[in-house]
């Protein structure tokens, strides 16, 4: 376990130490990247370690960065202040709809996500005094920390999110890890023999959605501040469907596999579409040779052969 | 097996990203091209738009023979994909990477409001050929932007102006999309219409994605006069049938905003466009001879007539490449730009004589068009003509920007 975390942090690392030699434009996509990675990340916990696909995560993504941009633009809010309400927003959406959600399993939980995921979308685009509808909000500055360097500029801003991407895989690290962690799991494989086991399984599960909103909140606030315009482009079914993917392509319930699948989805998206207007043709075909040679993500499947089950499992 | 397999995919895909990382770096050198960027909507809902815009930029540039001031003109194109997040990376890659001298393009309203705080951070000369909300030059300009094409409300104000002047028309109802772009078409309309003794009678608004409007047709207030529509793309054409199929064209003619029956989708439509009367700056059965000539070879070159969006590019690059000649090409000194930029005036546009006022918005002709079949094929036939008509018109501008930004519920619908 260990030489994973030793693996990731190398990795981290890595990327802080390249970063002064890149030219700012494939440094402005790793940013992306890195807050997409937050994102897929939080939906792994869903998905890979409950058991719950989801459809619908980009609807606290997108409430926390509406959170954001209101505040910082209409009222001035600081960092502090909006990074709070962004979290408690994302927080409350998830605990509201996880009552609604978690009645439900399998196919039903991806349409209740789904159905939820387009109510957030249709307050954006109607709810025009809050969230200016489909014009979205622009201006959103960068945060203003006291730091010695200027978060404008993408070299300093891609160490602020390099440390924010850190600190987000870490904490989910400890929860996966955690016994908390290890309940999910059991229930990812067997909900009624947890339940005879004598765990509560809604709360399980409950608390885990929660959870998982609240860091996809974190990544929607990142993202406000990035990019410095909040749509309801955001809180699109695209959105969520795109996070989905990142997940399986890099694997689920590995939690680096979705920062890795997250990684290799902004670049192909961003540098293929530069040279070719076929670009979409090219991810289809990503995915698809994904799920053909390697169905349990990349990294799931590096890891497979790392560890091979005992009999003969493959 | 599989995962060997997974292992030469994970590779090969690392690789390329690495690849893709050290990617070409382009350094400007003075003497070296002039680039410009383009964002248009290359893929996605607005693809055939994109391409009339990208077809007119390149029109005007292969007639420059792509050179300016003894240097040669780059033009980098990039796909927003019809959306605003992928426009705005797009464009940091052409400013960034690209080295760009100038950015221009974009079409919808998003995209705008977006890219005036990243042009003004980046201090990049921008125009905007297409993109229309009022705002965009008014309560919200920006230093480094501007607009080369027109503002939402800029037509209707003389437009309702002609109504009131040149037919009975005195209660309108206005049917469209419920967008900023709507508003503003009926907050002008209606702003003027009403100063001039009309009434708006009814506001209907219709979704984005609508499919049917029959159930909007339906609330039509019977004892109106005439029916403004503001409908674009699929849409117009979707809307156009269905209003003929309500037999009310007799009694309640149809007014529109320029867009409802743009050339991009006018030769998809049938009779049921005939008799339309609608505004904007510019009509491609204008006959002056410098439009017909852009017709042309226009014509020759995309398979089909010009739009407004094509016009607006060709002469966005037009305006972009005399801006260039009158710094002697020395784009470099991106103040130099920006101030030439807004110091353009044309007076033989395929459009007409174009200026630009002090937020950065085009003073010009406006059309009154009447959807007519000539030579067996439909076109919009200009009936009146407005010159120089400023984003205000005869409204002084001061008192204009006290006023809010035409919305939804501004003007209020007293007659409703």
């Amino acid at each position: 376990m260990s030489r994973r975390v030793l693996g990731a942090a190398v990795v981290l690392a890595g990327l802080g130490v390249i970063a002064p030699f890149l030219p700012s434009y494939p440094l402005t996509l790793l940013i992306q990247a890195l807050i997409s990675a937050i994102f897929a990340m939080s939906l792994d916990v869903l998905l890979g370690y409950t058991g719950l696909p989801s459809l619908g995560h980009a609807a606290y993504f997108g409430v926390a960065a509406y959170a954001v941009a209101i505040l910082a633009v209409e009222r001035g809010a600081g960092f502090a202040t909006c990074l709070v309400a962004a979290l408690a927003a994302a927080a409350l959406t998830a605990a509201l709809f996880g009552v609604l959600a978690i009645r439900a399993t399998g196919t039903y939980f991806l349409m209740i996500t789904l159905a939820l995921g387009m109510v957030v979308w249709g307050l954006a685009f109607r709810w025009v005094s809050m969230t200016k509808g489909d014009n979205g909000i622009s201006g959103v500055a960068r945060p203003a920390l006291g730091l010695p360097w200027d978060l404008a500029m993408p070299l300093p801003f891609f160490y602020f999110t390099l440390t924010c991407a850190g600190l987000a895989w870490w904490l989910l690290g400890v929860l996966v890890r955690s016994p908390f962690g290890m309940s999910l799991k059991g229930i990812r494989e067997s909900e009624s023999r947890m339940q005879s086991l004598g765990y509560n399984v809604w709360l399980h599960k409950y608390l885990a959605f929660v959870l998982s909103g609240l860091f996809a909140g974190f990544a929607g606030a990142l993202w406000a501040y990035y990019n410095g315009f909040v749509s309801p482009v955001d809180v699109q079914l695209v959105t969520s469907v795109e996070a989905l993917l990142m997940v399986a392509l890099g694997g689920s319930g590995t939690l680096v596999g979705p920062a890795l699948g997250a990684l290799l989805i902004v670049f192909l998206k961003n540098f293929v579409s530069v040279y070719t207007k076929r670009w979409l043709l090219i991810l289809g075909a990503v995915y698809i040779g994904v799920i053909l040679f390697a169905p349990r993500g990349i990294v799931g499947a590096l890891r497979a052969e790392a560890t091979p089950l005992p009999r003969g499992e493959s | 097996m599989n995962v060997k397999r997974a292992r030469i995919v994970a590779v090969v895909v690392l690789l390329g990203l690495a690849v893709s990382l050290g990617g070409p770096t382009a350094a400007a050198a003075q003497g070296g091209p002039i680039k410009i960027g383009l964002l248009a909507p290359l893929t996605g809902a607005f693809a055939a738009l994109g391409k009339d815009m990208l077809n007119g930029t390149e029109l005007y540039l292969d007639e420059v023979g792509r050179q300016v001031a003894g240097r040669k003109i780059e033009l980098i194109v990039e796909d927003t994909e019809g959306n605003t997040a992928t426009a705005l990376t797009k464009a940091r890659k052409l400013v960034d990477q690209d080295k760009i001298h100038v950015l221009t393009g974009g079409l919808l309203a998003s995209t705008g409001y977006a890219l005036h705080p990243f042009a003004d951070a980046q201090k990049i000369p921008t125009t905007y050929p297409v993109m229309a909300s009022d705002d965009l030059t008014q309560r919200k300009p920006a230093k480094w932007v501007v607009r080369t094409g027109w503002a939402t409300s800029q037509p209707m104000h003389p437009f309702a102006d002609w109504v009131v002047k040149n037919t009975k028309h005195r209660k309108v109802v206005t049917i469209a999309m419920d967008y900023a772009f709507g508003w503003e078409t009926v907050g002008g309309f209606q702003r003027t219409f009403e100063e001039g003794g009309g009434q708006i009678v009814q506001k209907i608004w219709t979704p984005l994605n609508t499919n049917d409007f029959a159930p909007f047709l339906a609330q039509i207030k019977p004892d109106a006069d005439a029916v403004l529509a503001l409908m674009v793309g699929r849409l117009a054409l979707q809307f156009m049938k269905q209003y003929e199929e309500t037999g009310r064209k007799a009694k309640q003619p149809l007014l529109g905003g320029g867009t409802t029956t743009d050339e991009s989708v006018l030769p998809q439509m049938g009779d049921e466009a005939l008799g339309a009367i609608t505004a904007l700056h510019y009509s491609a059965a204008l006959g002056t001879p410098q439009n017909q000539k852009f017709f042309k070879v226009f014509e020759a070159k995309a398979g089909k007539i010009p739009s407004y969006y094509s016009e607006a590019c060709y002469t966005g690059a037009r305006w972009i490449v005399e801006a260039i000649k009158a710094v002697g090409g020395k784009v470099e000194d991106r103040e130099a730009l920006l101030a030439a930029l807004r110091k353009v005036e044309m007076r033989d546009a395929p459009r007409g004589p174009i200026s630009v006022d002090r937020w950065g918005n085009p003073i010009q002709t406006i059309y009154v068009r009447k959807v007519e079949r000539v030579g067996g094929k439909l076109q919009n036939t200009v009936i009146a003509t407005m010159p120089a008509v400023s984003q205000f018109w005869k409204y002084n501008p001061d008192e204009y920007l006290k006023l809010p930004l035409y919305t939804r519920e501004y003007p209020p619908c007293k007659a409703c």
